[in-house]
């Protein structure tokens, strides 16, 4: 050990002065044999590698949403369902082309069939003859269309509640978080189907518009979170100083943070969706005849008597393979754009 | 010369991450002696804290593909889980960097700290364990103690947790005690306190130290021996006032750099230029060269990685630098016109 | 703590009495209960007068109102519209057999899916824990009353082909059930079908939950320390990692009991189950107001208090909470 005193490192960090109590001699480390010193070359480095010593020392600037769409692309469940979702949306959008039969068309020479490949009356057919896998199709499209309505509608209610909640905080964040919680304290699908009744009528615009009164409670919160926490951000300050009005703040400088929370809560809000529809038209509150729709070919088939399974299993099939798909592509997509999964432990 | 108490050799640990595997540690060797205290340096992620971590098991996710961590004469590595309990919280024992997140928020400091005790010391009674916990809380300066050990960790400051957790850590008389950034979590005003109360639990226990720390207050406060990392590797390794008045590598210089002095005539502090490197893709040959305001472009740091070799002849002092006897030649305060060059 | 609790009951008591009215007008203006009696030719004149009378029903919305909460303090909630038959006896009856059936289901899922959850997580990414993600997502995705009539198609079918009936497919007990512990067999032998529907939605959901409440803990610095102490992984798992990641699951569940009524809705229309749900649905059909308001109060008031049970619990569970 030298013959210094710690008085000799001065920091201004720590209080100076210490008496040296090492106890211990100061052990050694296995020090490889010592290498050649390589020739002293000063080397200019080519502008190439300059670049690839650049790339170890910082990752590549990728935008925020290439990296996005980079993880989600790694969530193998979630590209398989995207691709599933779209076949599926296509095959509702072009009904009329891809169905082999009318919804309503008669075909009395084959009355309530199981599956077969004859007459292409794949899921079977009705005791009035009609196609199924046509009906089903048919089915699809409605559900699909109310399910998307009420995605929309609820994403757009519940992030202008949340907004202005979080933006102006104060009062007129309690007023509209006690009316969110008096929402979220009722009992769910009771409110729904008593609305349903008195309000419904079965048709599918109706009920798209209950649907979403009551699912945009979840998007109101999370966009009141982010928007309380930006609320103070010096940016939003600066934004403020130089005059920008409050649609301008919100709209431009706010709204984006809230993006990514926005997008993955409103692909849940369609499985959801899909699913109370379903459960609604089964019950006869929500689209009825002769509005096809998942739910109430369900409720049909069901009328028709257990024997006949595929009334009741193909329309269901469905609607599991849509719910999971979206499920799939929620969870691809909360990878994808939640960073707070994005902690690694060193 | 004494034996050393821990001796590690070699240690290489590694992460599974989604963008590959990631070694956080690579081939790092030390010696710990009985009774010394020893200091870790580097930024986080130098996998400063890992080695400590998981060679007592405490890092699920990290592998040891190879090295070995041998005290009193076993390899912690080989033990099995049994043997490694008893090891942990008895003979090691850790103090953590987050006193706000390492106590455990639903139980009593008191339950904790009994824990402790009654794990490693079969058949105590809850009176003995209440009465020694009692004793260790006013070792490590908790008032009222008698009073408090019943209290939640919320109820307790960030400075008196920190001392919950020393009480906890120095309960089973350990011979190592690993303090992974003790004071970094908190006041510079609490900071003194902690600094004061690892003293006390260094004289009360003779516990040989590592002391995990980016503060190069706190290792020139207590460390005997100093190991800088960098990127996973030991850079350099001498006695305390060697690493402050005789750095032999770039990195060690520029960490002195970038400290107030009241010994040098300095106009500013230094930053370190650049980023700490990509673990997932470290940089080609010495990991510190994109940074290094001293290589200047020279081929071998870009190619080579360069060995820990041991520098001068008296004491020991190794470094990982090609040009380390240059950095003699030139002093820190060269190195920080070398820092000016750079630019 | 009390002051807590007697303030959370008069705010949410102004929120029942709100909600009620709200609920009450949007019931009363939006269709007429009695076109059935209207268009049905062997009802008179005289008889739907009587009803109207009866029933205040030519009064302004307000008024009616307060009739109704007359009728629901005085009268336990009053008689129905049509046939005047009391509404309290009958409600009674469905709650006592739907929190029956909710009661057993619920017990079953926080078993099932804390077990699931908590090994799913201290095996993450094994085969297990593959396995348990799948099932799900298959059980999110699926609705209640499919999986329901699935049930029911799989017991006909069976009983199709090999003449063996399973499980009986619809209503609480047969037709004669016998007494004593024949009648509770009875009563099993019918809720093995709804019991089992029920459990996998909530399993599905709760499992997931429980997984990631429990990696959390298990990453958490606490969990760490109690290692580092030196504690075998099965204390450190039973005394430190679960009693944290429970917290949160246990007031989920409490919050969750208005969607589980919402599921009894549904399971009880397919199994014709004799529950609240039923009876629920059956007063819509009938566009009756009176009882529709009555199962409608009587939830949010049990939701009301399941909520506050969720808050204490919480207080009792995480030392952390302060009411004030």
């Amino acid at each position: 050990m030298r013959p210094q005193d710690r008085e000799d490192i001065h920091l201004d960090t720590v209080s100076v002065g210490q008496p040296a109590s090492a106890q211990g001699q100061p052990g050694s480390v296995a020090v490889a044999d010592q290498v050649p010193v390589p020739p002293d070359e000063f080397v200019e480095a080519p502008a190439a590698d300059i670049a690839a010593q650049q790339a170890g020392v910082e990752p590549k600037a990728r935008s925020q949403w290439a990296y996005a769409r980079i993880r989600f692309f790694r969530h193998r469940m979630a590209v398989i369902s995207l691709f599933v979702l779209i076949a599926i949306c296509f095959v509702a959008i072009f009904a009329s082309r891809v169905a082999p039969y009318a919804y309503d068309e008669l075909d009395l020479l084959n009355i309530t069939s199981p599956p077969t490949t004859e007459d292409k009356h794949l899921f079977g057919t009705d005791l009035l003859g009609r196609d199924y896998l046509s009906r089903v199709i048919f089915g699809l499209r409605t559900s699909l269309w109310v399910a998307f309505f009420v995605a929309l509608l609820s994403t757009a209610i519940g992030t202008t509640i949340g907004s202005v909640a979080g933006y102006y905080g104060g009062a007129v964040d309690n007023l509209l978080m006690r009316f969110t919680d008096l929402i979220l304290t009722l009992p769910g699908l009771a409110v729904l189907l008593t609305a349903a009744t008195f309000f419904g009528n079965g048709d599918p615009l109706k009920v798209g518009l209950i649907l979403a009164c009551l699912l945009w409670t979840g998007i109101a919160r999370i966009v009141r979170g982010v928007f309380l926490s930006l609320r103070e951000k010096e940016y939003v300050e600066a934004a403020k100083a130089s005059g920008a009005g409050d649609a301008r703040i919100i709209l431009r400088h706010m709204l984006p943070n809230a993006l990514g929370p926005i997008i993955v809560n409103t692909t849940l809000i369609i499985a959801a969706a899909i699913l109370i529809e379903a459960a609604l038209s089964f019950l006869g509150f929500g689209i009825q005849p002769p509005n096809p729709s998942l739910g109430t070919l369900i409720d049909d088939g069901q009328g028709e008597g257990f024997e006949k399974w595929w009334l009741v299993t193909f329309p269901g099939l469905v609607i599991v393979v849509i719910a999971l798909a979206i499920n799939f592509i929620g969870d691809g997509l909360r990878d994808a754009l939640d960073p707070t999964q994005r902690r690694v432990r060193a | 010369m004494p034996d050393p108490i821990l001796s590690i050799r070699d240690l290489t640990v590694e992460f599974k991450t989604e963008d590959g595997i990631v070694q956080a540690v690579t081939d790092v060797s030390y010696d710990l002696m009985p009774g010394e205290v020893l200091g870790v340096v580097g930024e986080s992620g130098s996998g400063k804290s890992v080695s400590m971590l998981s060679i007592l098991g405490l890092s699920p996710q990290g592998r040891i593909p190879r090295g070995e961590a041998v005290y009193k004469g076993k390899d912690l590595l080989k033990m099995s889980q049994k043997e490694l309990r008893r090891i942990r919280g008895g003979d090691m024992a850790m103090i953590f960097q987050d006193p706000m997140t390492s106590l455990n928020p639903v139980l009593s400091v008191g339950d904790q700290i009994m824990e402790a005790l009654k794990v490693h010391n079969d058949g105590m009674s809850d009176d003995a364990a209440k009465k020694r916990a009692i004793e260790l809380l006013e070792v490590v300066g908790v008032p009222f103690a008698e009073r408090r050990i019943d209290q939640y960790p919320h109820e307790f400051s960030g400075g008196m947790r920190q001392r919950g957790m020393i009480a906890m850590a120095i309960a089973n008389d350990p011979s190592v005690l690993i303090a992974d950034e003790p004071t970094t979590a908190l006041d510079v005003t609490i900071q003194a306190q902690i600094v004061e109360v690892l003293k006390t639990a260094r004289e009360e226990t003779h516990a040989a130290i590592v002391l995990i720390t980016h503060d190069l207050g706190l290792i020139a406060e207590l460390a005997d021996r100093v190991v800088v990392m960098y990127a996973g590797r030991v850079v350099e390794l001498a006695d305390v006032f060697t690493i402050f008045n005789e750095p032999r590598h770039p990195y060690t210089v520029g960490l002195m750099n970038s400290l107030a002095r009241l010994d040098a005539e300095q106009e500013w502090l230094q930053p370190i230029p650049g980023q700490p490197p990509s673990m997932i893709a470290p940089p080609p040959g010495c990991a510190f060269h994109p940074r290094c305001t001293f290589s200047r472009g020279r081929l071998p740091c870009r190619t080579d990685v360069p060995e820990l070799r041991q520098i001068g002849a008296s004491a020991p002092h190794v470094s990982r630098c090609h040009y380390a006897e240059e950095l003699a030649e030139a002093g820190v305060v060269a190195g920080a016109a070398a820092v000016e060059e750079g630019r | 703590m009390l002051t807590y609790i007697i303030r959370r009951l008069l705010y949410s008591t102004v929120v029942l009495v709100l909600a009620s009215f709200l609920v009450f007008t949007f019931v009363t203006v939006s269709g007429d209960p009695l076109a059935n009696l209207r268009i049905s030719p062997n009802v008179s004149e005289l008889t739907v007068q009587n009803v109207i009378d009866r029933k205040h029903l030519d009064d302004p919305v307000p008024k009616r109102y307060l009739y109704w909460v007359q009728d629901a303090f005085t009268n336990k909630f009053g008689t129905t519209l049509l046939d005047n038959r009391p509404i309290l006896p009958d409600l009674w009856r469905v709650m006592k057999n739907t929190l029956q059936l909710l009661i057993v289901v619920q017990l079953l899922v926080i078993i099932f899916a804390v077990l699931i959850g908590v090994y799913s997580a201290i095996r993450q990414y094994s085969g297990f824990d593959y396995t348990m993600t799948t099932f799900s997502f298959l059980g999110l995705a699926t609705p209640v009353f499919w999986l329901a009539l699935m049930a029911q198609v799989a017991v006909v079918q069976i009983y199709e082909k090999t003449g063996h009936r399973l499980f009986p497919i619809a209503n609480l007990n047969s037709v004669d059930p016998g007494s004593g512990l024949d009648f509770w067999i009875d009563r099993a032998h019918h809720l093995v079908l709804p019991v089992l529907v029920l459990m996998v939605a909530g399993i599905a959901g709760y499992s997931r939950y429980m997984r990631a409440a429990m990696l959390e803990v298990i990453n958490s610095d606490y969990v760490r320390t109690a290692r580092a102490k030196g504690l075998n992984e099965r204390r450190v798992m039973m005394k430190h990692a679960l009693r944290n990641a429970l917290i949160p699951l246990v007031t989920l569940v409490a919050l969750d009991f208005g969607t589980l009524l919402g599921g009894a809705v549904v399971t009880e229309t397919v199994f014709s189950l004799d529950g609240m749900g039923l009876y629920f649905v059956n007063a819509l059909f009938s566009n009756d107001p009176y009882p529709v308001m009555a199962f409608l109060m009587v939830t949010a008031v049990m939701i009301i208090v399941f909520n506050l049970v969720a808050d204490v619990a919480y207080g009792l569970l995480d030392p952390r909470v302060r009411y004030d």
